[in-house]
């Protein structure tokens, strides 16, 4: 029986000949990522951790990303708990503040692979299907039994097939394409699902795969899927991991679907996802002129080398507008390193731009950037809910790296192609 | 018992605003602030047996657990909705707060209806009409009835020493 990609890889993980749809299934993932939520988590099992110890050292990925640095003595607290927690458990894959986020740090890392499974305690772990993964979400709950016995249950997801045909037009950019397939299905268009993206995939490099995968969780997805293929292949090697080091898999021809969307992707155009909702999406051209107060660029959505090689092409030799903030956010410590190398950094702060740490900073409202009411923020990060950025009476916009560059030099929301030359 | 009746896509920001997830962890800390930015009122007047109500998608965004954690410290029934996201889902489970997927029943519901629910005949009654609400899988179930699932793991570790 041909299977999707959900189907063939959980079968893999359960041991199962075949599987289908609404089947619960036992698994053991090859990693679990934590973040700064570790501490809590360890805490609710302290008794079980000192009697029986973590299933496997190798199992737990932790990357200090949340609050970093710390922003208080009770975050400085948590951070010095996980620290102890990694020394005495001798846990191997621990990335301590500076590293950069989370998502990006599991990829970069080669960490997750074609073919490999990985649950992590955040909802953006959906993000790994970028090179061909399959990942998804869990609560902390769910990671601290994990930490404990090495296996969980999932059920098998339906899965939708999304058909990318067409070139994409010069400005336009994977996060547009990820909200425009968000605005048209809906933030629960794909609830339970396993996204495939599939068709004229060649043209989004994986650090742009990774924009749309991230996204996955925001129509409500389990996981979201690339097929690996040459550029996939190429990325790993440009990181040290060969071929014979994991084994690709790949939904079958016939396999079936429980929809099958397509888009042409010649015929979208920079989108721009209004408040609160990340389904909320509109043209750029409808909503041009509102002003804004911040903007950022950077989080595990938009905070790659190419993100900011686009935001220092449209910024160069231009000006911040003096009633904009301009946040940049690198998503790692590589990525940091890579763009001061080519002076993009340089052209970034010269414009007027602010350089975070590399971490989750303002995006999820806890510190670094938080909003005043009645401000807007213009953002390239994957969430614009009510309050997510430490204010509730704030508004939060999310668009592409170019949107945003180009909006921060005109003060107000401004179409991208005005910036392409 | 008190009804709690709410619309579509309500967010976990909503339901625990992001900039507590590091600063509350303790039930008395997350407490006073659940549904903070939805409706301020909630936690203020919130009692042991109330029922959300609740539209499409219900939970949707963060994996952050406090929601949850927080809907059964204050002694909610039960959240009846269209439908829930997955990971908010995944977490009632967890913590053994009971989560009810009946589009109709969320329909029937005006105003000022009485809302009961039936756990062990699988049923939930808005006014005068009952609504059947589909049994668990045998797995979940196993989870639910150890009242969690560090409980249950507990139990599995134990046995399989």
């Amino acid at each position: 029986m041909d299977m999707t990609f959900a189907e063939k890889i959980l079968a893999k993980y359960s041991g199962e000949k075949g599987v289908v749809p609404g089947q619960i299934v036992t698994v053991k993932p090859d990693y679990l990522l934590t973040h700064d939520n570790t501490a809590p988590i360890i805490q609710k099992i302290k008794p079980e951790l000192e009697e029986y110890g973590v299933h496997n050292k190798s199992l737990p990925i932790i990357v200090l990303d949340h609050v970093i640095p710390a922003a208080s003595e009770k975050t400085a607290n948590n951070h010095k708990i996980i620290r102890e927690f990694v020394k005495n458990h001798k846990i191997e894959h621990f990335f301590d503040v500076g590293y950069g986020v989370c998502h990006q740090i599991v990829v970069e890392k080669g960490l997750a692979l074609p073919g490999k499974l990985l649950l992590g305690s955040d909802s953006h772990t959906c993000s790994y299907g970028a090179v061909g993964a399959f990942s998804s979400g869990i609560d902390r709950t769910e990671a601290a039994a994990l930490m404990l016995t090495g296996e969980t249950w999932l059920k098998v997801p339906n899965s939708i097939k999304i058909t990318l045909d067409g070139k994409l037009q010069p400005g336009v950019a994977a996060k547009d394409v990820v909200l425009h397939i968000i605005g048209d299905v809906s933030a629960s268009g794909a609830n339970y699902c396993s996204v495939e993206f599939h068709g004229d995939i060649e043209q989004f490099s994986v650090e742009e795969r990774f924009t749309i995968t991230n996204m996955g969780v925001e129509m409500g997805a389990k996981n979201a899927f690339f097929p690996v293929d040459n550029i996939t292949t190429k990325y790993l090697n440009s990181i040290g991991i060969s071929t014979s080091q994991y084994t690709a898999i790949y939904p079958d021809n016939n396999a079936a679907y429980s929809k099958e969307l397509k888009y042409n992707l010649s015929n979208i155009t920079p989108v721009v996802a209004l408040p609160h909702s990340v389904d909320n999406v509109k043209k750029v051209s409808e909503i041009e002129g509102l002003d804004i107060q911040q903007c950022l660029i950077g989080t595990c959505t938009n905070g790659r080398l190419s993100d900011f090689k686009i935001a220092a092409r449209i910024l160069k030799g231009e000006k911040v507008h003096p009633n904009v903030r301009l946040l940049i956010l690198p998503s790692s410590k590589q990525v940091y390193l890579d763009a001061l190398k080519e002076g993009i950094i340089n052209t970034l702060i010269e414009s007027g731009g602010i350089l975070l740490p590399p971490g989750c900073g303002p995006c999820l409202g806890a510190h670094q950037g938080v909003l005043a009411p009645k401000e807007r923020c213009l953002s390239t990060a994957n969430r614009n809910f009510k309050g997510r950025m430490g204010c509730k009476d704030a508004e939060i916009y999310l668009a592409s790296p170019a949107t945003v560059a180009v909006s921060a030099i005109y003060g107000k929301i401004t179409d991208p192609r005005k910036g392409v030359h | 018992m008190k009804v709690w009746k709410y619309d579509d896509n309500i967010n976990t920001d909503m339901l625990f605003p992001g900039k507590y997830v590091y600063t509350c962890s303790t039930l008395e800390e997350i407490k006073p602030h659940l549904l903070e930015d939805l409706d301020p009122s909630f936690a203020k007047n919130v009692e042991e047996g109330d029922i959300i109500l609740a539209g499409k998608n219900f939970g949707c965004g963060s994996s952050r657990e406090q929601p949850v954690v927080g809907l059964k410290a204050v002694g909610i029934a039960a959240v009846v909705a269209e439908s829930f996201a997955r990971i908010f889902y995944r977490s009632s489970i967890n913590q053994g707060l009971l989560l009810i997927e009946c589009p109709d029943a969320m329909k029937a519901y005006s105003k000022g209806d009485n809302v009961s629910l039936d756990i062990e005949n699988g049923k939930i009654i808005v006014g005068k009409k009952s609504f059947s609400f589909p049994r668990l899988p045998k797995e979940i179930l196993a989870i639910r009835e150890e009242g969690g699932l560090l409980p249950y793991t507990r139990k599995k570790l134990k046995k399989n020493r």
